[in-house]
């Protein structure tokens, strides 16, 4: 379970988080929902462990365990995976040579196995083909040149292969046609499991069309301000963010 | 201009200070202050060094200045030489190895590629031990429609102090693709002068310093357009840590009617410590009015957004701080054209970085 309490966070002395209380259980999909602003993406950098997004009050520990005190790599090699909302170029590091780094580093950190060239490439192989990605675009560069859907398309595969388990997606829907949104939801649902655990961060609610979440929280001002079942980000749709604003206020 | 900066050990008032202009930011006299003593004889196997197996062809190599056949040529400075013709496409090494406490050695070569050839020449500084003063010179002459692909590696002590110029002559349709990898020496400086014909002759000539400790790196180059339709480009790169100083210096020079020039040049370095230094002097001086010149500068960190990024997936900083200068750094060596050189220069920089 990942279990946040009573979470601060700032950023450059500016308080953006403000108390932020929530749980997820295993094996669950919350949607965190807001308006701009709201510190959505703060909360995703903050529980990944970005520079700069200083936590000066509350506890997140996810299985029980303190993520606060590790660097971004423990915290990976614990489970945590961030989709990025703009992945970010990597010029001149192979997309491959950078997810098998990866892969081999969290494994090490992990006290396990590294895996070999070859079994590497047949699980990418699998993996790229689930996700209609052409495999020869794995041998550029990471991110750099790619479409926004192929970005996205590259965070859902280093998820697959990497195997997470706390997925935080950030705005992964933005920049995503239909077809791509299908195809990457597809991704992200093929990954849900009962060990798993995912934060799906949003401003819309059409993407819970196709990851349907258990849970839905609406996040204003840097606090969790409503909490529902997905009929929640229905009405969210419908009425706007606007109700939630003077509460936070 | 270029022969009052010419170096001769035997000579100290040959020795420039930063008062020289284009001398500022490598100031030989600081360093030295009297004509070294003439370092001694050594012993190098001929088929070594850095290249071993790639080369082909001729392999020259200078021990302390001195060529197999036991020439000292701190004293004959600008006599001795070597003249290479090959008339295929070839692969020819010169190596310079340098090993002494404190002597000073001198060689001059000339180097000639005939009309039509091609060579990659594999060019290594091989410094073993010792605070030596090494001072090397080549002439080059690509003749007609010839090609020369030149590499160099320099794997220079931290208490050397080395001066390598070469001086290029390039003719119509000729071509003169450079690249120079270096990790710096206590002061070292590579200058390539090229005089650039046009009509149609092309050059490229790209660097790379990787420095550490107290090293100093001075990539200098000056390139002259006399003749219309010739294309320059230029991409150097550079990474500096702890207290260690990059300089690039690199003028393009276009002389009246050397219309349709295409003249590019890049410098980029990362300072990766508080206390690391790259100076940068990149001049474009133009005569001719048809001309296409450019150049960029940029002297920064590594990116933040993109060590996060790596770390998030599970690369630890220090993973990730050297998968990114590395590949900042291996843009400048995937423009080596030849496949085997450019494999081994990847080696020795994943070695040297």
């Amino acid at each position: 379970m990942l279990s946040i309490s009573n979470f601060h966070v700032s950023v450059a002395d500016t308080p953006i988080l403000k108390g932020l209380t929530l749980d997820v259980p295993a094996g669950e999909v919350h949607a965190i929902m807001g308006p701009n602003g709201a510190g959505k993406s703060t909360l995703g950098y903050a529980v990944s462990g970005r520079p700069g997004y200083e936590a000066t009050e509350g506890t997140v520990t996810w299985r029980g365990e303190d993520l606060l005190g590790l660097d971004p790599a423990e915290r990976a090699a614990k489970g945590v995976f961030l989709s990025f909302q703009y992945p970010i170029e990597i010029p001149g590091v192979p997309a491959l040579t950078f997810v098998r780094t990866a892969l081999n580093a969290q494994k090490r950190a992990r006290g396990e196995a590294e895996v070999s060239a070859p079994e590497f490439l047949k699980q990418v192989k699998a993996a790229s083909k689930a996700l209609k990605m052409d495999f020869d675009m794995l041998k550029r560069p990471l991110n750099v040149g790619f479409s926004g859907g192929e970005k996205k398309r590259m965070e859902i595969l280093q998820m697959a292969l990497l195997e997470p388990s706390l997925l935080i997606l950030d705005e992964t829907d933005s920049g995503l046609d239909i077809d791509a949104l299908r195809i990457v939801a597809d991704g992200v649902n093929a990954l849900r499991g009962p060990e798993r655990s995912m934060l799906v961060i949003t401003h819309y609610q059409r993407l819970l069309d196709y990851i349907k979440p258990d849970k839905v929280h609406v996040l204003a001002a840097g606090k969790i301000v409503a909490s529902g079942g997905p009929e929640l980000a229905h009405q969210l749709e419908a009425e706007g963010y606007d109700k939630y604003l003077p509460v936070a206020a | 201009m270029n022969l009052a900066t010419r170096i001769d050990l035997n000579d100290v008032s040959s020795f420039p200070s930063r008062r020289v202009e284009q001398w500022k930011y490598t100031d030989v006299r600081r360093y030295l202050r009297e004509v070294p003593a003439a370092a001694e004889r050594i012993d190098v196997e001929v088929d070594g060094g850095p290249f071993r197996a790639l080369c082909t062809n001729e392999y020259q190599t200078f021990g302390n200045g001195r060529t197999h056949e036991g020439d000292n040529l701190l004293k004959g400075f600008g006599r001795k030489g070597l003249t290479v013709r090959p008339d295929a496409p070839l692969l020819d090494a010169i190596r310079f190895v340098s090993d002494s406490a404190f002597g000073g050695w001198q060689a001059s070569l000339g180097y000639t590629v005939g009309p039509n050839d091609h060579v990659v020449l594999l060019e290594s500084y091989e410094g073993r031990a010792g605070a030596y003063i090494a001072n090397a010179a080549i002439n080059f002459v690509v003749l007609e429609g010839g090609r020369l692909d030149r590499i160099v590696l320099a794997d220079d002590t931290a208490e050397a102090i080395s001066i390598s110029r070469a001086d290029v002559t390039l003719s119509e349709g000729s071509e003169f693709n450079q690249t120079i990898l270096t990790t710096g020496a206590k002061l070292q400086r590579f200058e390539t002068n090229v005089t650039h014909p046009g009509h149609g002759a092309t050059v490229r000539a790209d660097g790379l310093y990787a420095l550490t400790g107290d090293r100093h790196a001075d990539l200098t180059s000056i390139v002259t357009h006399a003749g219309p339709d010739g294309q320059t480009s230029q991409l150097i790169k550079g990474v500096v840590r702890d207290t260690a100083r990059g300089v690039f210096q690199g003028k393009i020079v276009v002389e009246r009617g050397a219309d349709g020039t295409d003249a590019r040049m890049g410098h980029h370095a990362l300072i990766l410590s508080d206390r690391g230094e790259v100076d940068a002097k990149p001049e474009l001086i133009i005569y001719a009015d048809d001309v296409q010149c450019a150049h960029g500068n940029t002297v920064g960190n590594l990116d933040e957004s993109a060590l996060f990024y790596m770390q998030q997936r599970g690369l630890s900083a220090e993973e990730a701080r050297a998968l990114l200068t590395r590949a900042f750094l291996f843009e400048v060596v995937d423009r080596i054209e030849h496949e085997g050189a450019r494999e081994e220069v990847r080696t020795w920089l994943m070695e040297s970085s």
